[in-house]
């Protein structure tokens, strides 16, 4: 789940993480009134979308006095913003952070992210800050510094210090930047995150350490011990179909292509997607069942798919391990009844109980068009969608 | 022979007495699987599929001799079920659960730091050694003993490739299902290593997925030591960069872990990666045909 980065930064002051004061806004005149609070010379509008480019395409601005916050706010809230991370549909600002001016000496990255090849936490840090930790990756790797951290003690200061000496922070901050990468990391494991990047970290010249951007995902799975995260959840940063799936437990996203796609197995839904690209059609979505599938949840699988107006054929592809084809073959039965079904629906059943699940199709009396692998059912899905 | 189990090994099911750890206690024993025992805590003295449950993991090894376990239990006790597996002493942990918090899984790992227990999963459909024992979900029917090893991050792709051998007339010895986290207990060299070393697996297919550089360093490994044929493939190669694709670990992030990546490396690596997850049976057996070993691998 990703959070906005007002709501970060929310997060990491409880952890003792400095951050610059600020108030949301999401209106042009709580812009001003959050401003005329901070009471300083200079102010930061910032748009808040998940996410990252933002200033690049216009959706950060410096305003140096009240009229300015007023005339930079009107022109970001409502705005459509388009970056790398928002897709060429771009995302409409809703929401603004008016942060107070800080006077920027030099601008660093810190990162915590999992390290899959160790199966640790670690904390990664440059002195290339403010530009995409990628392209510092890419061109001088060598400048990137990481700290493997070991889950029994936790990130241990002489960590911390050797970290922020490889990273060429100046000797007199070095308390505050340890008590900083301390906080981080608390936040990190206290609040499940999968990532909590701060790009960039920034020195001031009255010697403070600031987050002044923060960038906090967390780990899905964890989020029924994470309340207070759920809390942050803004559901107009989601897809609509993205978001009713999750209520059931589907694992869904969104793909533009049109033929929908329901398969139990995150690798066989993924694959089905490959095969179906590879027969020349174009996948409408990703849409894994799960295990525990129910007929209701198979029913409200369907009608996600169909919410999509792309979609003009529907291939459901199962092999049941953990689950019963008879139950998904109900599943299909009872939703193509429901929503009275009109487009080509290719059905491939194999695994625990393919036999009443398939006698369960034939006896339906709908028209459900059976394969006999992987491979017949792409191809008949591809080549139905294309004559229609 | 065959890797991690066989029909001797004794298993306990913990979480026994949950919904989905009755139905597949009932498909293992119907295998042939010797479950000895289940664990449910405040359960004890009940029985499951004529199975004895147990309190705790300890008790039930006291008293069975089990020396494997395989865990249903939910996700956010999971990690406690396999660190008591793994303080009884059990040589094996299957864990099947999924959406276990990540970090649970780094403190499990560093906890099982020198200690005997290999844990496999979580997230993964088990470990199956054909017509001998079937531990975890996997439907026991497509399977059919042989000389094939399967190792996969995915469990539904592990069925496909396995009904595709074995409809061909090519068994296998066993599959086993590494999961689909980014934290795991084992990892494809692990059970490359034991496939390498046992003398009845004469090929293995390995099927890995976006995200993460497992398969590139299981690739870098294979060209290094391996000394029979390895088939692969990668699924989510029409997976978008930065989306979570169903598994925790399925995700292109940064511009790593992508399908094309994997297979420009497996493929230098002298792994033949199947084109589609439909050939994966057929582009084994061209390998097969080629090296010689055809004839030796079919069994029906």
């Amino acid at each position: 789940m990703n959070i906005h980065e007002y709501q970060g930064k929310e997060i990491l002051k409880g952890f003792g993480v400095k951050v610059p004061n600020g108030y949301v806004a999401y209106t042009v005149d709580e812009a001003v009134e959050a401003a005329g609070k901070l009471g300083t010379t200079v102010t930061v509008v910032k748009a808040q979308i998940h996410a990252g480019g933002r200033g690049k395409a216009g959706g950060v601005k410096v305003a140096k006095n009240l009229d300015e916050v007023r005339t930079y706010a009107n022109e970001i809230l409502g705005k459509t913003l388009v970056t790398h991370q928002t897709g060429p549909e771009g995302k409409e600002v809703k929401r603004l952070l008016i942060e107070e001016g800080c006077d920027i000496q030099k601008e660093y990255y810190v990162g915590v992210v999992l390290d899959r090849a160790t199966s640790r936490v670690v904390m990664m840090g440059s002195e290339e800050g403010g530009t995409e930790i990628e392209e510092v990756a890419a061109e001088t790797p060598e400048k990137i510094f990481k700290e493997v951290i070991d889950p029994v003690v936790g990130l241990l200061p002489y960590q911390a210090r050797r970290l922020a000496f490889n990273m060429n922070i100046p000797d007199e901050l070095l308390g505050k930047t340890v008590k900083f990468m301390t906080g981080l990391y608390q936040a990190f494991v206290e609040k499940d995150c999968s990532i909590a990047e701060i790009n960039p970290l920034v020195t001031t010249g009255d010697g403070e350490v600031l987050a002044l951007d923060a960038k906090l995902n967390f780990d899905d799975n964890a989020l029924y011990r994470q309340k207070d995260i759920l809390e942050y959840r803004d559901l107009d940063e989601e897809d609509e179909k993205e978001i009713k799936a999750s209520k059931y437990d589907l694992s869904y996203v969104a793909l533009d292509g049109n033929i929908g796609c329901m398969v139990n197995g995150a690798g066989l839904a993924m694959s089905t997607m490959d095969i179906i690209k590879h027969y020349g059609g174009e996948p409408a979505n990703f849409l894994d069942v799960g295990g525990g599938a129910t007929a209701e949840k198979v029913t409200e699988a369907f009608k996600i798919i169909l919410s999509d107006k792309n979609v003009k054929g529907i291939f459901v592809n199962i092999f049941g391990g953990i689950m019963k084809c008879d139950v998904i073959a109900e599943g299909v039965v009872a939703a193509t009844k429901q929503v009275g079904l009109d487009l080509p629906l290719v059905v491939r059943l194999e695994g625990t109980n393919v036999d009443l699940g398939k006698k369960i199709l034939n006896e339906s009396g709908l028209n459900i068009i059976p394969a006999d692998s992987m491979a017949d059912g792409a191809e008949k899905i591809v080549s139905l969608v294309k004559e229609a | 022979m065959s890797v991690y189990v066989n029909k001797d090994t004794k298993v306990i099911v913990q979480g026994i007495t949950g919904g989905t750890a009755k139905f597949h206690t009932k498909q293992m024993l119907e295998y042939g699987t010797k479950i000895v025992g289940g664990v449910t805590p405040k359960k004890g003295g009940t029985e499951v599929e004529g199975v004895p449950v147990f309190n705790t993991v300890q008790e039930a090894v006291e008293k069975t001799g089990a020396t494997a376990s395989v865990v249903y239990v939910p996700a956010p006790f999971a990690a406690d079920a396999i660190i008591e597996a793994v303080d009884a002493e059990l040589d094996l942990v299957i864990c099947i659960t999924e959406h276990i918090p990540v970090l649970d899984m780094v403190k499990v790992k560093r906890y099982m730091e020198g200690k005997k227990t290999r844990l496999i999963g979580p997230n993964c459909p088990g470990v199956i050694t054909s017509d001998e024992s079937k531990i975890g979900i996997m439907p026991g029917y497509i399977h059919t003993k042989g000389h094939i090893g399967v190792v996969s991050r995915s469990g539904t792709l592990t069925y496909e490739a396995v009904h595709q051998l074995s409809q061909a007339g090519y068994g296998q010895t066993t599959a086993v299902g590494i999961g689909g986290d980014p934290v795991n207990g084992t990892n494809f060299i692990d059970v490359l290593k034991e496939f390498n070393e046992d003398p009845e697996t004469y090929a293995v297919v390995m099927i890995g997925e976006i995200g993460g550089t497992a398969e590139e360093e299981a690739a870098e490994w294979v060209k290094a030591n391996m000394t029979k044929p390895v088939v692969g493939f990668i699924g989510g190669a029409t997976a978008p960069p930065g989306k979570r694709m169903g598994h925790a670990g399925a995700i292109i992030s940064g511009g790593k872990g992508t399908a094309e990546e994997k297979i420009r490396v497996m493929n230098e690596c002298g792994i033949e990666v199947a084109e589609t997850p439909s050939v994966i049976g057929e582009t084994m057996i061209q390998v097969l045909e080629k090296k010689g070993l055809a004839e030796k691998c079919k069994t029906h």
